[in-house]
């Protein structure tokens, strides 16, 4: 079974994202870019069920500039088996990510799409879903736990109301949740060894996707500043100024 | 030339960061006060890689450079400079059994310590003779197929807690010439230990005592030629005091990151402190020095990586000046945060203590002086030094 997992190039978590003083988005010049967090999570997966004999390859890809090749290296550090960069310098918004993961599965036909339910930098939370829209196939978002059976995989899925599990047929497309793993550590031998292992360069152009923006940004703007907390005596006390302050209850 | 990292080496920056900041750094606190030796996390590093970075990879090991090892070090030493400083040792000793223990001796022991799942120690002091190393007195009589070994050691870091040293002991007359290295299993009959000493800092690791009484060593388990022990011992040293001044830096990167932080938070006379310009001025020192000395190290650890034939004295250069800054910048960074920096609460009176001892071990900084003194001063040997 094949797998393909997508990974994007992010501003680090780590890192405190400063607003552009002409407000047109975040500061990320020189800033440290790392793997998507969720998408860690999503390669993590893949290569879960490649242990445990479910998959016999994991393919990698991410969209973007050159640089992107690191973060896709860092995916076969972790342990993916060969790697697709799309190359472009255009921005690119769900859509167009969708479009592209599309025209790649229509090639590669792997029988899951695992992908991270967001990527920490526009928070959008929407590629997987248009993924399975456009590609028609079953989607099992935020998910927590992944079992396979048969032809069909179980998600377990993080909803407001608690777990709701989903029994999908194969091939379908999977987005992950913060509590689905732990990723592993990459490990100084297999930096080594994901040098020798295949990346192959793409473009929008040759997958014969239109990835123009079709989203216009305003404006981006610093959240408000947090006030200060105050300190509560005791639950009754709390009690009462939920009620009355914040009149949630 | 290109100051630049590779994509490697950015590579395993970014894996000793994460482990750092994850593994290493919550817990550093707790190991200090408590004296723990975390062995479980330190298998962990094991097996990602850290306990056999330069050792060639014949024996197990990564076969990195001393430069690569030098950047991991730095980076694993922000997040606990007393463990980092273990994990260099240990790779300075498997690495000196790797390059002259014969190939059996290699093939028993290597790959395990260069995974981690044997950790050693280094021992060379004894109480008679620190600075002055080559007047050392533990012995290593030949008796047929062993050599007998007697005397103590003292000072020695990971002693009680690990599974085998690199023993220096006297094989023959006085002086350099008359000792020998061996690879001694901590097992072996009539090694016993003192106490684990009550230290200022490094309390993540044991240092004790180490007695030897009648140790019966297999001849087999020598490193290299009889006589040759001296040398092999500062070869040795000539990486660790690389991988110690990566110890520092890092350390005084952790304590400018924090004191950054503290400058743009704090505020005192209506001001942050970052506003104050007279410690501005502290800080833009700080960080100058810290990157002067990340130069000097990756300087050093290139010409180790070259075998350039005055390794020693850039080394030692190297150690001096890092050491002497790591240390410095960590009280400044205490200082910037005043009051707080004395709790332990937070981490600063940790790395002053914690760097502190580099300026003293892998040779004190007035040895690094007499050893750079006695390159410096041959004919002809500044063209050389530049
Ligand atoms: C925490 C800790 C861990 C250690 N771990 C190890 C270990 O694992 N293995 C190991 O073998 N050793 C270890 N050491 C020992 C360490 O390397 C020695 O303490 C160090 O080399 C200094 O020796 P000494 O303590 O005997 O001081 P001394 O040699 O007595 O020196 C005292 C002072 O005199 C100065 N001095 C001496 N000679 C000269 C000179 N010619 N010119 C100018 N000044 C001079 C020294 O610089 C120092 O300031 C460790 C030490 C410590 C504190």
């Amino acid at each position: 079974m094949k797998i393909l997992v997508a990974v994007k190039r992010v501003v680090d978590f780590n890192v405190k994202v400063r607003v552009k003083s002409d407000n047109s988005g975040v500061e990320t010049a020189n800033l440290k870019m790392s793997m998507n967090p969720f998408d860690e999570i999503a390669v993590e997966e893949a290569i879960k069920l490649k242990e445990a004999g479910s998959a016999t390859e994991i393919v990698a890809v991410s969209m973007g500039p050159a640089v992107c090749q690191e973060t896709l290296r860092s995916a076969m550090a972790m342990g993916a088996d060969r790697a697709i960069l799309v190359q472009t310098e255009v921005e690119l918004q769900p859509l167009a990510v969708a479009k592209l993961l599309h025209a790649i599965l229509k090639k590669e036909n792997p029988q899951l799409v695992i992908l991270g339910k967001q990527a920490i930098d526009d928070d959008s939370n929407q590629t997987g879903q248009m993924l399975a829209a456009l590609a028609n196939l079953p989607q099992g978002t935020f998910a927590s736990k992944v079992k396979l059976s048969g032809d069909g995989v179980e998600v377990t899925r993080e909803i407001d109301g608690g777990l709701e599990t989903v029994a999908l047929k194969l091939p379908a497309i999977i987005t992950t949740d913060l509590r689905l793993n732990t990723p592993r550590y990459v490990t100084l031998p297999n930096i080594m060894k994901a040098k020798k292992k295949p990346l192959e360069t793409m473009t929008p152009e040759s997958l014969g996707v239109d990835v123009k923006p079709r989203l216009k940004t305003l404006k981006v703007q610093e959240p408000p500043k947090r006030k200060p907390g105050a300190k509560v005596a005791d639950v009754k006390e709390l009690v009462a100024k939920l009620r009355s302050e914040a009149k949630v209850i | 030339m290109d100051f630049t990292l590779n994509e490697d080496q950015l590579a395993f920056q970014q894996t000793a960061r994460a482990f750092a900041r994850n593994e290493f750094a919550p817990h550093a606190a707790r190991w200090d006060r408590e004296c723990i030796f975390p062995k479980d996390v330190i298998a962990k590093a094991g097996a990602l890689g850290f306990c056999g970075l330069y050792i060639p990879e014949s024996a197990g090991g990564l076969g990195l450079t001393r430069l690569d090892a030098a950047v991991v070090f730095e980076e694993l030493a922000a997040g606990c400079t007393s463990t980092t400083a273990y994990l260099t040792i240990h790779n300075m000793a498997t690495w000196m059994i790797a390059t002259w223990g014969a190939p059996d001796l290699v093939r028993q022991w290597c790959p395990t310590l260069a995974q981690g799942t044997k950790l050693a120690w280094y021992c060379l002091t004894e109480p008679g003779a620190g600075s002055d190393a080559a007047s050392l007195r533990t012995s290593a009589r030949r008796d047929g197929r062993n050599y007998i070994v007697d005397g103590a050691k003292a000072f020695i870091s990971g002693a009680g807690a690990t599974d085998v040293l690199v023993l220096m002991a006297r094989t023959g007359d006085a002086g350099a010439n008359g000792i020998s290295a061996f690879l001694v299993p901590a097992e072996l009959p009539g090694i016993s230990y003192g106490k684990n000493e009550h230290k200022m800092g490094w309390n993540s690791q044991p240092t004790r005592v180490v007695n030897f009484d009648n140790v019966r060593v297999p001849a087999d388990y020598r490193l290299g030629e009889e006589g040759d022990g001296f040398k092999i011992a500062m070869q040795g040293l000539d990486g660790g005091r690389v991988n110690i001044g990566a110890c520092s830096i890092g350390t005084a990167q952790a304590a400018i990151n924090a004191a950054q932080a503290h400058m743009l938070e704090r505020r005192q006379f209506g001001k942050k402190l970052a506003e104050f310009q007279a410690l501005q001025f502290k800080f833009a020192d700080m960080l100058t020095e810290l990157v002067a000395a990340r130069l000097m190290i990756r300087l050093a650890a290139s010409k180790l990586d070259a075998a350039a034939h005055n390794a020693t004295a850039f080394s030692a250069m190297a150690k001096r000046f890092a050491t002497d800054a790591g240390f410095r910048i960590c009280v400044e960074a205490q200082q910037i945060f005043g009051g707080y920096g004395y709790l332990k609460d937070h981490p600063l009176e940790r790395f002053v203590r914690d760097a502190r001892v580099h300026q003293i071990l892998e040779g004190t900084n007035e040895i690094m002086r007499v050893i750079i003194a006695r390159e410096a001063l041959k004919d002809g040997a500044l063209d050389d030094l530049q």
